[in-house]
């Protein structure tokens, strides 16, 4: 036996110790790779999925589309809407999309085809010989037909959607009268046109032509219904206004051409100062002096005049920003409840999960309209919306971090850490909470088209209004143009093919993130 | 599992009581029209409302309210379609929304679980990938946006359909309406084709890796055989309960599509209630009452199909 006291007092000196191995080569394997961080890992698996990648950037450029397109594409004109009080857009509807370069193609150069009868064909012809602007932009030829609404030859034809338009009657202050006459001269370019005299002559004697018909469009001596009334070698004869003797009346600019100098232009109401001139304006030249610019919207415009391409991204931009926002939100709200939920389960679990089964089963249409119903008043429609995706929306989130919980709270090195004395508050989210990160992230990236989605159907069926003259969804845009569908698909189909897209990109993308993060979930679903 | 199913059930309809208790209190705050504005009506409207208990304490009311539901009275349209009684509207509209569901069930079910054992049975070859990316296209992209566009292609450019019910006094189950929905069905159709081949697909490759599958083409099954009779028995398990959820969850879903097609079904008819000014609030108690109960009625068969896919998933246990 050895005597411990004699160790405890035994006084060894430094220089005698030594190191065992010192000098001597360890054979230990020596790693040739660097070490792999998770997330490094997960990206390394992510980027070879390519279906995912390609998703990834198309988001990225739906994205950039919406928070670059209003830098080029805002203008005087779509000012004029969302800032301003003028409602001479509502004139511009229904344009078709046109992009410069593509003229004449047939081809996104706002044309369409129509079969239209001989009077519109008429129509068309003589709007081209007042303005010089042809609406009939190519003839394909004639169609016989013979049913109950129409009979005899039809024309079949590509139309300018931007020229068919033709005249506007517009009402101008004195001054702004003045401004127009002066810039039509500066730039030598027609805006107003003169008068037509549309008032039946009740002296038989009374020779002279007259336009009978109410369309703004004819000008040319023709009965009720616009059947022309013919001068010699079947020439369409003017049946514009002369010699205005309002007092208020003057008219010194540019005169179209066969002007003799007694042409009307426009039609003076009140008196003094405060007249007001009533002008029969060529919309697409108007436009040109209103705004700046030839009228060309690469969307076209919707049956309310807005720009389609504007509106879609705003409406884009602020569906990104719901999303992201909501997401984030019901991302914290989730991951605390479902952590503690999964943590300590036993009657708290149970206790939670019923509050979330209540919760869970409120069909989210109802929470919306009780949303809308009582707190739009206060904080707003989106305000309201926000509330009702918060209400429910992190129970998905929730149950996700449960499962985690669930999967990681037994394993080992959640116990070392308790044997070494751990609080729960730090096991939660010191160790347990980064090995479900992973869940959560893909968990975040599926919330934002599930949110887009439901934002999108919502103002589709109208439950939520989020469409006016300064803002705009995607949602309020379809629901919009859906009573247009038959006749101008266009209002639709850039609203739709944006939400296909991204909707499809989204799921895609959280897929390949899923599959990266948590590998042995792998085609699971599909 | 007798014990277990009864429990959820119990657990669904206290749910349900619950969340119609919030709404009704909900709605109860808000105010309701003054029956002077009714016109010749406010007789009726009051006595309606009398009967209702409108003037009683809300507890009063409240419990009115289950005495009156129950017995089918849910009391008078007030703005959307005045004068008319909730409970009959709704029953008068439910043929259709129920007609579309039906329709498009029989309809989703054989395709979906055809393409769905089609793909699994050609794992990783080009017909799953084709069928695959289809299912990816059809179950992200909403299901509006092809709604709009069987409606422009179908109805508006080849003019094969009507864009919406054109007779409605041939009832909901005629032919005639029948043709006038088949987009509405297609359209509707589509999700859910999409939804059941995926799920068909992830169940049956499991299934087939199983060694009970060797076993069989070992003791000389033909490989249909096999699939069949073993590979199929074992992956419907799960499946047609999911079916089932399917098709008591997408009567919710024919919202949009009932919607965009015009058809007087309930999702219309909630769409009008809550459009409406002020927002028919009779018509909402009874419509939420019934997506609710829709949802939980699905959720409790989902669920009950998940113990079936699994026993050995215990929740709620500590540690």
């Amino acid at each position: 036996m050895i005597d411990n006291k004699n160790f405890e007092n035994m006084n060894i000196d430094k220089s005698l110790f030594a190191f065992a191995h010192e000098g001597e080569n360890l054979h230990d394997t020596k790693f040739d790779t660097k070490p792999v961080s998770s997330l490094r890992d997960a990206m390394r698996r992510f980027t070879k999925n390519k279906g995912s990648v390609v998703a990834a950037c198309i988001i990225l450029i739906l994205l950039l589309f919406a928070l670059i397109t209003p830098l080029f594409a805002e203008s005087a004109y779509t000012d004029s809407y969302s800032v301003g009080t003028d409602v001479t857009y509502l004139q511009y509807g229904y344009y078709l999309p046109k992009t410069k370069g593509f003229e004449g193609t047939g081809f996104w150069d706002g044309t369409k085809k129509e079969e239209i009868n001989q009077a519109t064909y008429r129509k068309y012809m003589a709007m081209e010989q007042e303005t010089g602007r042809p609406v009939i932009t190519k003839e394909l030829g004639t169609v016989e037909i013979d049913d109950i609404i129409n009979k005899g030859t039809l024309h079949v034809v590509r139309i300018d959607t931007y020229a068919q338009k033709g005249m506007l009657n517009v009402t101008l202050t004195q001054s702004q009268y003045d401004a127009l006459l002066k810039w039509q001269l500066e730039n030598d370019i027609q805006v107003i046109y003169p008068q037509v005299d549309r008032t039946k002559p009740t002296d038989p004697n009374d020779k002279r032509p007259v336009c009978l018909s109410k369309d703004l469009n004819i000008w040319y001596a023709c009965d009720i219904k616009g059947v022309p009334v013919y001068g010699p070698g079947k020439t369409l004869v003017p049946a514009y206004l002369k010699n205005n003797t309002h007092p208020e009346y003057y008219y010194n600019s540019k005169r179209i051409a066969g002007d003799d100098g007694t042409y009307s232009y426009a039609q003076v109401t009140g008196s003094g100062a405060k007249s007001n001139f009533v002008v029969r304006v060529d919309s697409y030249n108007y436009f040109l002096y209103k705004y700046g610019e030839e009228p060309c919207f690469a969307f076209g415009t919707s049956s309310e005049g807005y720009d389609i391409l504007t509106r879609l991204a705003n409406g884009a931009r602020f569906s990104f920003l719901l999303a992201v926002l909501v997401s984030l939100i019901n991302l914290t709200i989730g991951a605390i409840y479902g952590a503690i939920e999964g943590y300590y389960g036993g009657v708290v679990d149970m206790t939670m999960e019923r509050i979330v089964d209540i919760l869970g089963g409120i069909p989210f249409m109802v929470v919306t309209v009780l949303f809308q119903l009582h707190l739009a008043q206060k904080v707003g429609v989106v305000g309201a919306l926000i509330y009702a995706f918060v209400l429910t929306g992190w129970i998905g989130m929730a149950s996700r971090v449960r499962m985690q919980f669930y999967r990681f709270k037994s394993q080992e090195y959640v116990l070392a850490a308790r044997t070494l004395g751990a609080s729960d508050k730090r096991i939660i989210w010191r160790h347990i909470f980064p090995n479900s990160l992973g869940t959560i992230i893909t968990g975040t990236v599926l919330v934002i088209p599930g949110v887009i989605f439901s934002e999108t159907s919502l103002a589709y069926l109208g439950i939520i209004n989020l469409g006016s003259s300064s803002m705009s969804s995607i949602g309020s845009m379809l629901s919009a143009g859906q009573q247009y569908l038959k006749d101008f698909p266009h209002i639709i189909l850039f609203p739709a093919l944006f939400i296909a897209l991204l909707m499809l990109s989204f799921n895609l993308f959280g897929n390949g993130l899923r599959d990266a993060f948590n590998p042995q979930l792998r085609g699971s679903e599909g | 599992m007798l014990k277990y199913i009864l429990k959820r059930l119990a657990l669904a309809l206290f749910v349900f009581v619950v969340i119609m208790t919030i709404c009704f209190v909900l709605i109860k705050m808000l105010p309701s029209l003054p029956p002077e504005q009714f016109g010749k009506d406010a007789q009726v409207i009051q006595l309606r409302r009398e009967q209702l208990g409108y003037n009683k304490p809300i507890m009063e009311q409240y419990f009115i309210f289950w005495g009156q539901a129950l017995k089918g009275n849910w009391g008078i349209s007030e703005s959307l379609y005045p004068m008319s009684d909730v409970w009959d509207t709704f029953v008068e509209k439910l043929p259709y929304t129920v007609a579309i569901n039906i329709y498009s069930m029989l309809i989703s079910v054989p395709i979906g679980l055809a393409l769905g054992i089609f793909a699994a049975l050609k794992k990783n070859k080009w017909q799953d990938q084709l069928i695959s990316t289809g299912v990816m296209v059809f179950v992200s992209v909403p299901s509006f946006v092809y709604a709009l566009l069987i409606q422009y292609v179908l109805c508006f450019k080849l003019q094969w359909f009507n864009h919406t019910i054109m007779d409605y006094t041939q009832g909901a189950f005629a032919p005639s309406t029948f043709v006038d929905m088949l987009p509405a069905v297609l359209s509707l159709s589509f999700g859910t084709i999409a939804g059941l081949t995926r799920y068909t697909r992830a169940e049956l490759t499991e299934v087939l890796t199983n060694d009970f599958m060797l076993l069989a083409r070992t003791k000389g099954l033909t490989k249909a055989q096999a699939t069949v009779r073993h590979a199929m028995r074992n992956a419907m398990v799960p499946i047609f309960p999911m079916i089932l959820g399917e098709f008591i969850s997408i009567m919710s879903g024919s919202l949009i599509i009932e919607g965009i097609f015009g058809i007087a079904g309930v999702g219309k008819l909630y769409i009008g209630a809550v459009n409406a000014i002020p927002p028919d609030y009779n018509f909402f108690m009874l419509l939420s009452a019934f997506y609710t109960l829709i949802g939980l009625v699905a959720g409790v068969v989902i669920d009950l199909s998940y113990g079936f896919i699994d026993p050995r998933i215990r929740m709620g246990s500590r540690k």
